[in-house]
């Protein structure tokens, strides 16, 4: 199917071509978009749009200003600061509390599991609209409201269905062999989870982790509704940046959180990867 | 329950009965009770983080729907006027002891610290009923410590809708804790004077509508997304995998990259003087004034949100074909079918469940986006999710926010249930 073979009637080669042209533009459909603004943030001028200077590689259509805009932007540098900071404590309570849960829902004992799935999982599937309000009101009424710590919380639920989902899933093919014999050796359990569990469900763990910092990184609806002035995250400035004084600043700060995408879907595949080496079968 | 199972099995006598373990318990019991503590075990690890989503997250929502119903506004303003107005037939205007209580009702209140007061939420209340309830309660709350009697005469004087029969009616019915006057308001009815429930004029009809809107929004781009995801997971399939998965990262990609960075995305190809606008007027194909307006309506929202869910179409339909061996295609085609047939009644009935578990997540999250429609939308691109914003942020009005949101999530839910049952959360795969 990949090469046409010889024996193919006309219309076979139309299509057989005619497909790919599709596909390419649904490709281009997808990546476009996202690769169109890295040069745009390169302009000299303020516009949106490519200027005759950028078309023609003139050197002086591109500039560095709007990367200076943001690095000398008391607020952007706040939000960056922000993002950071409440992503990396929220990535670090979700992946602690869900590596914990997934342990205990792969154990075969475990009571009630489908119903306590349903509620670990819930904050994925509740629209983030939903989820919003109701921590608006519950977040006010406990003086959370405009904290950091409440939004690293609301992050923190946010963010543990991705770490119980893919912890759960290495925990499929984890060999409970492994943690008996240990046992049986004379390990304490303490012992045994960071020696024999742990490193052999770390990928799991790991991109778990990512998984969270990503949902954390890139939420807007809850910080919309629970975060105050203090509390802006990079996406609560590209919001307002967006509403209020649109300017190619927005671009720069795209533009580096492409690059930031970039390295963790590389990150993850490199994950996957060694986890496929160390099981020798294909996870999936 | 398993307690009442093994005192009720230890009367029967079975093969393990005998045994003992070395310190004298029954062996069966000595199993069940490691059995426990295994179980105890496995849910004490579970229980932090479930305690922390029952709290931070499940709690909250439960108390949001709460508000839907609860109405404790007219109940804690009013207690006396409610308590005289049982008398009242509904018919006229009620008599002057009804005034009176309303006269120390207000007495009362005026009594209490400015935060405690419950006449402006009452007015509030009571204006989300009837349009001009709040002023008289405002203009006449001040006034009342001056009054003398006859009250009823007082009352009428300082404002005339309180000779209305219509407010006295809606002071009873919502004189109650519990109200669903926000779901009707929500579904776009709303009382007639005989006190039913009757769909409102057809102009003022707005809920029912958005509901609708973002369900065609959300049909339509699942419709695209379908007829953009299909060829590529396909045509993805078909290559080697070292190709494939070169190509998985077109995919991956947008999926990976921050939303707003994509909306952003799209606002610069989109508007007016976007890219798509100029590239067109520098190819001669639109003149200057002629430039199409693609964003803040409807066609922003679905070009948009369709690049935006495209990837979580792609990623269980791709997964599926992969596993579907290209022999069943050969072998149709060998016993004599058109490759149209073959794709047709071989190929795409085995996709079924690729398309099912990516057109129900779609689904499920395009009907509750808020983000892209609040950026791109415009007005006639908005959905559900903006107007329940626009309720908690603007006007306030809670409790039609939480009646909006909880029919909202209900359908969320009754979906979600609907995807489990198709799919099964486990093949859920997240790239």
């Amino acid at each position: 199917m990949t090469t046409l073979p010889p024996y193919a009637t006309n219309l076979e080669r139309v299509w057989f071509y005619a497909f790919r042209v599709i596909c390419g533009l649904i490709f281009l459909f997808l990546l476009a978009p996202i690769l169109i603004m890295i040069p745009l943030s390169f302009n000299a001028e303020p516009y949106f749009t490519f200027t005759r200077d950028m078309l023609t590689f003139d050197p002086a259509g591109y500039s560095l200003r709007w990367y200076q805009d943001l690095f000398a932007s008391d607020s952007w540098m706040r939000s960056i600061h922000n993002s950071f900071i409440i992503g990396i404590a929220a990535t670090f309570l979700a992946t602690t509390l869900g590596t914990l849960a997934a342990l205990g829902l792969s154990r075969p004992q475990m009571p009630y599991k489908g119903l306590i799935m349903g509620i670990l999982i819930s904050p994925m599937i509740v629209p983030l609209i939903i989820s919003a309000a109701g921590m608006f009101f519950f977040f006010s009424s406990v003086n959370l409201a405009q904290t950091h710590i409440g939004v690293i919380f609301a992050h923190t639920a946010l963010g543990t269905p991705l770490v119980v989902i893919t912890v759960t899933a290495t925990l499929v093919g984890f060999d409970h062999s492994l943690t008996r014999a240990a046992a049986n050796l004379g390990a304490s359990p303490t012992y045994t989870f960071f020696k024999v569990t742990m490193p052999l469900i770390a990928p799991g763990v790991i991109s778990g982790a990512l998984f969270a910092f990503i949902t954390s990184f890139d939420e807007i609806v809850v910080v919309l509704f629970v975060a105050g002035v203090e509390q802006r995250t990079i996406p609560r400035e590209m919001w307002s940046g967006i509403r209020e004084q649109i300017s190619p600043t927005i671009l720069a700060v795209a533009t580096l959180l492409v690059v930031i995408s970039v390295l963790l879907i590389t990150t993850l595949e490199l994950l996957r990867r060694r986890n496929e080496r160390i099981r020798g079968v294909s996870a999936g | 329950m398993t307690q009442a199972d093994a005192s009720a099995g230890s009367t029967a006598s079975s093969p393990t009965e005998g045994l003992v373990t070395a310190d004298g318990v029954s062996l069966k019991r000595s199993l069940q009770r490691a059995e426990r503590r295994r179980r105890l075990m496995a849910f004490l690890l579970v229980s932090p983080l479930l305690a922390f989503i029952l709290i931070i997250f499940i709690w909250p929502i439960a108390q949001m729907m709460w508000r839907s119903v609860d109405n404790p506004q007219v109940v804690e303003a009013l207690p006396r006027t409610l308590e005289a107005l049982e008398e009242w037939d509904g018919e006229g205007l009620p008599g002057e002891e009804v005034y009176a209580a309303l006269a120390r009702d207000f007495i009362e209140d005026q009594k209490l610290p400015r935060i405690e007061q419950k006449a402006g939420p009452l007015g509030i209340r009571l204006n989300y009923e009837l349009s001009a309830a709040r002023g008289a309660v405002a203009r006449t709350v001040g006034d009342v410590p001056d009054f003398e009697p006859p009250y009823k005469e007082a009352f009428l004087d300082a404002h005339r809708l309180w000779g209305s029969t219509e407010l006295w009616r809606v002071i009873e019915r919502e004189g109650r804790p519990l109200t669903a006057s926000y779901y009707v308001a929500a579904t776009d009815r709303e009382y007639n004077a005989d006190g039913d429930i009757v769909l409102r004029d057809e102009n003022r009809r707005i809920y029912v509508p958005l509901f609708g809107r973002t369900l065609g929004l959300s049909l339509t781009i699942l419709g695209l997304t379908f007829l953009l995801g299909f060829p590529i997971a396909y045509y993805m399939s078909i290559l080697p995998m070292r190709t494939a998965n070169l190509l998985m990262i077109c995919v991956l990609l947008p999926f990976w990259t921050s939303l707003l960075v994509r909306t952003t995305a799209w606002i610069v190809l989109l508007q007016q003087q976007g890219v798509i606008n100029e590239t067109l007027i520098a190819a001669g194909l639109l003149t200057d004034d002629g430039r199409l307006s693609l964003m803040y309506n409807m066609t922003g929202t679905v070009v948009a949100m369709t690049h935006i869910l495209l990837p979580f179409m792609v990623l269980p339909l791709y997964s599926v074909m992969r596993t579907i061996p290209p022999s069943y295609m050969r072998a149709a085609k060998s016993l004599g079918a058109t490759p149209f047939t073959a794709f047709r009644r071989v190929y795409f009935p085995q996709t079924l469940p690729g398309i099912g578990a990516g057109g129900v997540l779609v689904f499920i999250i395009a009907i509750g986006y808020y983000i892209t429609p609040a950026l791109v939308g415009g007005q006639d691109g908005r959905m559900i999710s903006n107007e329940i914003a626009r309720h908690m942020q603007q006007s306030l009005n809670w409790g039609l926010a939480a009646a909006l949101g909880t029919m909202l999530l209900v359908g969320v839910l009754i979906l979600y249930w609907a995807y489990n049952r198709l799919v099964g959360t486990d093949s859920l795969k997240l790239g």
